[in-house]
């Protein structure tokens, strides 16, 4: 090494030490604000959730006992069904409704652009602000909905936010509405990337429209599927804005989800310590979650194989 | 051909029944709030045409909160987070990318394990460290949390990614010259890699601009509040619908018009960042 190359040892020693010292250097704000931010916060939230602690007086250790309350909290269960009521629907619909946006709008056509625009919208829009829209459309006397469901002839239309039964069918609506346009971009992209051979060869088969979604379309789009299908995962564990501007949580305790208890608890009751440890065990819940995604996954891969 | 064109009216009927989903809510929004409180409450919801035409209800909302302030805290937030973060994530995406040091790689790999940690694990000890530092209520508050969140790791991930791809020619020439790293970065890979700058810019730029929880949490002055927060306040205290439309429409349109400008670079960031993207 010493006396190998070209360059005076001495020379390419200092050359990479000052090449080492740069890359520290240039990563050095990320890495110090992460570490505080999202590193620290993570010990700091562990020892926090092992503390009674209301913010304002010093905390009390006392072990599991959270994680234990936690267990035994009838709150949290209902929570916790209330969140997987909202994954169970979000996903599988929101699926199928982006990819059939996405296939109704991959064709030639002329004002494609306009409908891609018109489609996309809701999904960069602030949660908060459409979601007051969203509370007058699910207005039952005045709201628009209910005024054309009167108008095709249903007398007694759903109370929707105001009533324990169709609340979370209404914001999973609001909220489908707001995220299909961004994930019919993804299937959009995928479409576009599918050979048009197949179709070709398909055409000369005579398969009908049905039979080339059916074998061609979804088989060909199933990794952009799988990657839609974890992010509809996280986005409807982690459903909040839209609880809070339009529901806080009601009626009747039907509308509270895992991420808004947590916030109450935290925010409004003063229990960090308690809402730290449902923090961590919606955390283990999503984490299983995508694991099990990912092993599916993987075991149909290889059966396809 | 009779078919291929009777399938084209129902494949353009279908299109427009969506969109017209997708956009009524937006074009009520606004059209409401210029609507009298009479026509707004005993009015047929379908007219959404103004009768007459009213500026009250932003008067209304404009003077109840101060709306001009939560928009300029919003605009200026929304300026200076995405700038911090395209310059952090530039810097250490060069560096992951092109720069030898011992311990790199590893580095790397711990720094992409904060991905998988959802924000609302981070949200109470943040909190509390803010109520520690004094930062409650201060727009420091507002403005460091938020750039180093999940989202600035993936934003040195896709730096380092859009980096690899450009030629270490490009570099080298300079560094024969005696330009030193720094001056490369900022007169070579800066300007080379405008593109992944943009989608890191448009990302930063939307998700501050609708920027929730964090805001809410720790921001309590209404002087200080982004556009969000602000509006979630005029819920409460907004006696009538015009009102909260004013309000609404005031909190989305700069975003909208923004958006419309720039959707080429929105589109196809939504495209090339995925995940990162939300």
């Amino acid at each position: 090494m010493l006396f190998s190359k070209g360059l005076h040892p001495t020379h390419k020693n200092s050359l990479a030490v000052n090449e080492a010292v740069t890359g520290w250097m240039f990563i050095l704000p990320a890495v110090i604000g992460l570490s505080i931010f999202i590193y620290g916060a993570i010990i700091y939230s562990i020892g926090i959730s092992l503390t009674d602690w209301d913010l304002f007086t010093p905390g009390k250790w006392v072990g599991l006992s959270n994680f234990k309350t936690v267990f035994r909290d009838s709150q949290f269960y209902q929570c916790l069904y209330n969140t997987l009521y909202f994954v169970v629907l979000m996903v599988p619909f929101g699926i199928m409704i982006s990819m059939g946006m996405a296939i109704t709008l991959n064709h030639q056509m002329r004002g494609i652009s306009f409908f891609r625009t018109a489609f996309y919208m809701p999904s960069i829009t602030s949660t908060i602000a459409i979601g007051m829209v969203w509370l007058w459309i699910f207005n039952p006397n005045l709201g628009i909905l209910n005024s054309v469901l009167r108008g095709i002839g249903i007398s007694n239309p759903p109370y929707w936010l105001e009533s324990t039964m169709w609340a979370k069918p209404a914001l999973i609506i609001m909220r489908l509405w707001q995220l299909c346009g961004y994930y019919m971009i993804m299937f959009l992209s995928g479409l576009q990337s599918i050979p048009v051979e197949l179709y070709e060869s398909a055409d000369i088969d005579g398969a009908s429209f049905w039979q080339k979604t059916r074998y061609i379309t979804i088989p060909m789009l199933s990794n952009i599927t799988f990657f839609v299908a974890i992010m509809l995962v996280i986005d409807s564990f982690s459903i909040f804005d839209a609880i809070y501007i339009m529901t806080a949580g009601s009626p009747g305790g039907s509308t509270n989800t895992m991420l808004y208890y947590i916030y109450t608890e935290a925010f409004k009751s003063y229990r960090m310590g308690y809402a730290s440890s449902l923090a961590w065990v919606l955390f283990v819940i999503i984490f299983v979650f995508t694991v099990v995604q990912f092993a599916v996954r993987r075991k149909t891969e290889q059966t396809n194989a | 051909m009779k078919k291929i064109k009777i399938g084209n009216v129902m494949l353009n009927i279908i299109l427009i029944l969506i969109s017209l989903i997708m956009i009524y809510p937006f074009i009520w929004a606004v059209t409401a709030s210029f609507k009298t409180n009479t026509q707004l409450y005993s009015g047929n919801p379908l007219d959404l045409m103004p009768r007459p035409f009213t500026f009250q209800n932003y008067i209304c909302a404009w003077t109840t909160l101060p709306f001009y302030r939560f928009l300029l805290n919003s605009a200026g937030l929304s300026i200076i987070v995405p700038l911090a973060s395209v310059l952090i994530s530039s810097l250490a995406g060069y560096s992951f990318a092109r720069l030898r040091f011992k311990g790199r790689d590893a580095i790397f790999v711990i720094l992409l394990g904060v991905m998988m940690i959802p924000g609302h694990i981070t949200l109470i000890p943040n909190y509390s460290l803010m109520v520690k530092l004094g930062w409650i209520d201060k727009y420091i508050a507002l403005i460091v949390p938020p750039i180093f969140q999940g989202s600035l790791v993936f934003n040195i991930f896709f730096m380092r990614q859009y980096l690899l791809g450009i030629p270490k020619e490009l570099e080298e020439a300079a560094i024969i010259d005696g330009c030193t790293r720094f001056g490369i970065w900022w007169r070579i890979i800066m300007p080379n890699s405008k593109p992944a700058i943009a989608t890191i810019a448009i990302i930063s730029f939307k998700n501050q601009w609708n920027a929730f929880l964090w805001p809410n949490v720790v921001i309590n002055d209404y002087l200080k509040m982004p556009i969000q927060v602000g509006l979630s306040y005029l819920k409460v205290s907004a006696s009538n619908w015009g009102m909260l439309m004013a309000g609404t429409t005031t909190a989305i349109i700069p975003l909208i018009v923004i958006f419309l400008i720039f959707q080429r670079y929105f589109i196809s960031s939504a495209l090339t960042s995925g995940l990162g993207g939300k």
